[in-house]
């Protein structure tokens, strides 16, 4: 923005001892140590990286392949998941398909609003003596074990859901989605499972969000407030639009964790192959659930099946992430970034 | 527009520190009031007191009365949200919201007021750019992103955004002193325009800008470090940088200390 000041005159006299072109010694590069070593490790981690990703991508790859080339009927569309059958060994992931992005969809539109909301009592409504603490609480929900949340999620929480449920399927019953069709079955259904995600995935999101909150320059807060905003105006004009790029990178987080999150869903879900948009009908499945069900009994076939239900979550994962980084990139000369 | 400030026996602390001590001075209306001083003088924390943005900081408190035509500022039931609709504030380093347009920055004041008409906008957008004279830069990209813009000119957009609200004070913090010396001329010159239709205060570090924009000019001080800042005295600029009545005064602009 601001041109660099004009060169002092007196730095481009060359160094008489040195030949024309060449840097005088004193300026020539040292190349020191700590620099030459910093620069390994940091592009070394990022080489790392990529080969971690690719090694695991190609893994994936190989065994789906043998797999898929036995499938005899559509892998993407049918819902019989069995492919040690020698007769007829079926792939069908729909089911899990379906189960793992309506979960982690239930989750995320639970979770989102909620992490932000506590972020923003904690980074701008809480006093400080509170804020801390409660911080604390909720980095410490993340450290509790998934086996524990399934536990939870199959000893309490779908004993504890009929009640919603039956509200539900009296008001929202219309839309279909919210349907029972047996009532007093346990709710060990994909809407079970997405409440208990959601409390799952809170913690990372509110973390994440929490501290791009705090990041928000304190001059675009007075700008607001000398405009004449409240304190929700405030949050609405400068905070959230700034930490909208923040706050989708911490929903990603969150997203990832619901969708692979194994044992605690294995745990409360009852799992069948039964593709059905009643979201409070016990059954359904996800990839990983149905990965950690079935590889102990799996045969060479059915565990490269399970391989490529792998694959298809590890593409899901992409496209969702790659979509995120559109849409902030998108925004980009708008993030606040060069400000 | 443009109503006149009356401040008597105004303090303002910081937890527990004092930083400014028994301010009383009266601004009059149309006119520009330059504060200068020291560093710590307590200038800004005074500017800040005026639209009652003092207090968003933490344990930040102020005694006294800020009247501003008769009304005072913080008499009991007055909301500091309304106090900063009425004075309006430029800040130091431009601050356009980065994710904003052009646009939308003007026309952030007017749509937290509750304005949504777009023709009325528009046409307040226009006006207050052309206020600012930043209207024959902008106007073919208003749907640009605010920071793309130079310095100089977010700072004007600043401007413009404080005056759409259609405030009666223009608070201005140092307004210049992130910018370069042609920027910083057309704000003076914007400041030498927006003194017929707003009373105008600006705190700078500046002498020279003090007495080149301002009608009046007070000189702050304060007696050692941790002690609270003062005011010295207020008078015409042209009094203050040619026979100040106080000794400190003169010693301050003719820099021999400070």
């Amino acid at each position: 923005m601001t041109s660099a000041p004009p060169d002092h005159p007196g730095d481009r006299t060359p160094a008489s001892t040195t030949p024309p072109g060449q840097p005088s010694t004193s300026l020539r590069g040292t190349g020191r140590l700590g620099d030459v070593l910093f620069r390994l490790a940091s592009s070394g981690s990022g080489v790392l990286l990529l080969v971690i990703m690719a090694a695991i991508a190609g893994f994936l790859l190989y065994r789906s392949g043998m797999a898929l080339s036995q499938d005899k009927t559509n892998f993407l569309t049918t819902f019989e998941w069995d492919p040690d059958n020698i007769v007829k060994p079926s792939f069908g992931i729909a089911v899990l398909a379906f189960g793992t992005i309506v979960s982690a969809a239930i989750a995320m539109a639970i979770a989102v609003p909620i992490a932000i909301g506590i972020a923003l009592f904690i980074s701008h409504y809480a006093p400080r003596r509170i804020a801390q603490p409660f911080a604390y609480l909720v980095d410490l929900l993340a450290a509790v074990p998934s086996i524990v949340y399934g536990l939870w999620g199959a000893l309490y929480l779908v004993p504890h859901m009929a009640g919603l449920n039956d509200w539900l399927d009296h008001y929202l019953g219309w839309t279909y989605v919210f349907k029972v069709s047996q009532h007093g079955a346990p709710a060990r259904n994909l809407f079970t499972v997405g409440i208990l995600l959601a409390i799952m995935v809170l913690p990372i999101i509110t973390a994440v969000s929490r501290e791009v909150f705090r990041q928000v320059p304190r001059m675009h807060e007075e700008a607001a407030l000398a405009l004449g905003a409240t304190r929700w105006e405030m949050v609405r004009t400068a905070v959230l639009p700034f930490g909208r790029p923040g706050i989708i990178s911490a929903s990603m987080l969150g997203l990832g964790r619901a969708l692979g999150e194994t044992i605690a869903v294995a745990t409360v879900l009852s799992a069948n192959s039964k593709l059905s948009l009643h979201l409070l009908d016990a059954g359904g499945g996800t990839f990983a659930q149905n990965i950690a069900l079935k590889f102990g009994e799996a045969g060479k076939p059915g565990m490269n099946a399970l391989m490529a239900s792998g694959l298809v979550l590890f593409v899901i994962t992409l496209l969702v992430n790659g979509g995120a980084r559109l849409i902030i990139a998108r925004r980009k000369e708008y993030s606040g970034a060069n400000a | 527009m443009a109503k006149r400030i009356d401040v008597s026996g105004l303090s303002a602390f910081y937890g527990g520190t004092k930083a400014i001590e028994d301010i009383s001075m009266t601004i009059e209306p149309r006119s520009v009031t330059a504060f200068i001083g020291p560093s710590g003088c307590g200038k800004s924390t005074f500017l800040r007191t005026l639209n009652r943005m003092h207090e968003v900081i933490p344990g930040a408190r102020v005694e006294g009365k800020v009247l501003l035509d008769d009304e005072n500022l913080y008499g009991p039931g007055v909301d500091p949200v309304a106090v900063r609709r009425t004075v309006g504030m430029v800040f130091q380093r431009p601050n356009p919201f980065p994710t904003m347009s052009i646009y939308d920055n003007v026309a952030a004041g007017l749509k937290l007021a509750g304005v949504k008409k777009k023709s009325v906008l528009d046409g307040i957008v226009e006006q207050s750019l052309k206020g600012a004279n930043l209207w024959k830069e902008v106007h073919n990209r208003l749907n640009k992103p605010g920071a793309g813009l130079s310095g100089g000119q977010q700072q004007r957009l600043c401007i413009a955004r404080a005056i759409a609200v259609q405030p009666e004070v223009l608070l201005m913090d140092e307004p210049c002193s992130a910018l370069d010396p042609i920027s910083t001329l057309a704000i003076e010159d914007l400041i030498g325009e927006l003194k017929s239709r707003f009373t105008i205060v600006i705190v700078t570090h500046n002498m020279q800008q003090a007495a080149r924009v301002s009608d009046r000019t007070a000189f702050f001080n304060l007696a050692g470090v941790g002690q609270p800042g003062k005011l010295i005295e207020l008078d015409d600029t042209q009094r203050i940088f040619s026979n100040p009545s106080v000794q400190a005064t003169e010693d301050y602009i003719s820099g021999r200390f400070g």
